[in-house]
């Protein structure tokens, strides 16, 4: 292709061909946006940093969800969307980001002391905080170099979304003070998508 | 809600009460749905009134209390109270009522009555919540206080708050307010009151033991499992990068009228 400067309209077409799904990163970074937005116009209700804090984790746990979807989807319904599970697993790490950002600062406004006691002493905080940080390497490996450059390896390493799955599970279930309508759904969704993973294989 | 005649009662000290809208619409109250929501939207079906209280159990004179006549009576006043929500959020409430220990006096307690049980009301037709679901709580809903915990003259049977009738979704048409103590203390839309000579089971006691104890008095050095009791998100700034943490007091503020109830006690054992 020449430089930038004499691109054609048919090479502007094929690039945005190639490249129109970049687009659905801004768009799922939109709950986040309308939950800020609801937050400054007082939409979020009587506590709304519990609220927001609640729902970042919701929408991290949805994406996880997707995430985890692509796969059986394609084994057992023949769909193949396989090339979204870097989108929805890039969204499942910004909304975790965001969900122990809020935790942080807007619910403990940064009072470390409080912090250390609940990573140190409360396994719901642990294992939330676990699955936050086996998701870095994830994140952080998540673009065609390292594929690439890691090979077998790379397939090895994003396996660690399986415990991710696991320990975000009881973290969810663990943060509502019995079962409920609410929570129900979202754990038997998981269970059913990690059951997937175990079903023996058919032999060609 | 219709308006109550009531007076200034002991004890409100110069709080701001958290405004209406916040202490109508932001309650727990499972028997009408588990959020926060729920209550103030399932509850218009409920009928609080015609409605009867009895005391009963070790009594000398069995109580059976006709709440409307309560509702007219000269003794209503009004209590601003902190209340301390064990989820670590708090508001300040200007309740109407009637304090426990003078309608226990009237029935006269046995002196083999060391405890005080509280039942609430069963009625899955008008209470979407307690119609199974998965929550695990065994219907209805029960409390209890150490009897002298029941006596102290903080403990309130509340009639009203903001000088209504309680809506349906606060408890209506009655309900205990005990401020030193967590929220879930604070039975609502009580039908039976009896005096035992044991300490009775408690709901939310029954359903997780280690998180929430017999005494549940609001102490910010034990922690609950899941989280800090230290501090306390108050509520009512409806802004999320204006919403205020504030610091959780002994026994919330009320040390000086509780304290010497659990003198030699291990609160930590005791919580």
């Amino acid at each position: 292709m020449s430089s930038d400067s004499t691109r054609s309209p048919a090479a502007v077409g094929r690039m945005l061909k190639r490249h129109w799904r970049v687009i659905l990163y801004p768009i799922g970074m939109i709950p986040a946006l309308w939950l800020v937005w609801q937050g400054q116009h007082g939409a979020l209700g009587a506590d709304p940093v519990n609220v927001f804090e609640r729902s970042l984790g919701l929408w991290a746990f949805r994406f996880l969800l997707a995430c985890l979807a692509l796969a059986p989807l394609k084994r057992f319904a023949g769909i193949n969307l396989l090339r979204y599970r870097r989108l929805t697993g890039l969204l499942t790490f910004f909304y975790a980001s965001l969900h122990l950002l809020a935790y942080v600062g807007l619910d403990h406004g940064f009072d470390w002391g409080v912090l250390w006691t609940d990573i140190t002493h409360r396994l719901f905080i642990i294992l939330g905080m676990v699955a936050l940080v086996l998701l870095i390497p994830l994140a952080l490996t998540s673009n065609a170099f390292s594929m690439r450059l890691m090979k077998r390896r790379w397939k090895f390493l994003h396996r660690l979304i399986y415990p991710v799955a696991v320990l975000a599970g009881i973290h969810f279930f663990l943060s509502f003070k019995t079962l409920n309508d609410v929570s129900a759904p979202y754990l038997a969704g998981l269970a059913v998508l990690l059951l997937c993973r175990v079903l023996p294989r058919r032999r060609r | 809600a219709a308006s109550l005649e009531t007076h200034p009662g002991p004890y409100s000290g110069n709080l701001t009460p958290t405004p209406h809208e916040d202490v109508t619409h932001y309650n727990n109250f499972y028997e009408f749905g588990m959020d926060k929501a729920d209550p103030a939207a399932h509850s218009q079906g409920f009928h609080p009134l015609p409605w009867t209280l009895e005391i009963t159990g070790l009594v000398r004179k069995p109580v059976r209390l006709d709440v409307e006549q309560l509702l007219r009576s000269a003794a209503l006043e009004e209590r601003i109270y902190r209340m301390r929500c064990v989820e670590a959020w708090s508001m300040v409430i200007p309740w109407d009522g009637i304090p426990l220990a003078s309608l226990l006096k009237d029935a006269d307690p046995d002196p083999r009555a060391t405890h005080v049980a509280f039942e609430s009301v069963l009625r899955p037709s008008e209470m979407p919540g307690q119609n199974g679901g998965l929550s695990g709580i065994q219907w209805p809903y029960v409390e209890g206080l150490r009897l002298d915990e029941a006596m102290n003259p903080l403990t309130l049977l509340a009639l009203g708050i903001y000088g209504e009738t309680l809506p349906n979704q606060n408890g209506a048409p009655i309900r205990l307010v005990v401020p030193w103590k967590y929220g879930f203390k604070g039975i609502k839309s009580i039908q039976r009151i009896r005096l035992l000579d044991h300490e009775p089971p408690t709901t939310w006691n029954r359903l997780a033991s280690d998180e929430y104890g017999f005494y549940a008095n609001v102490n910010p050095q034990v922690d609950h499992p899941r989280w800090s009791q230290a501090t306390e998100r108050v509520i009512g700034a409806h802004s999320l990068f204006g919403a205020a943490r504030q610091p959780t007091l002994m026994f919330n503020g009320y040390g000086e009228q509780v304290a010497d109830l659990y003198r030699g006690m291990d609160l930590r054992k005791n919580f």
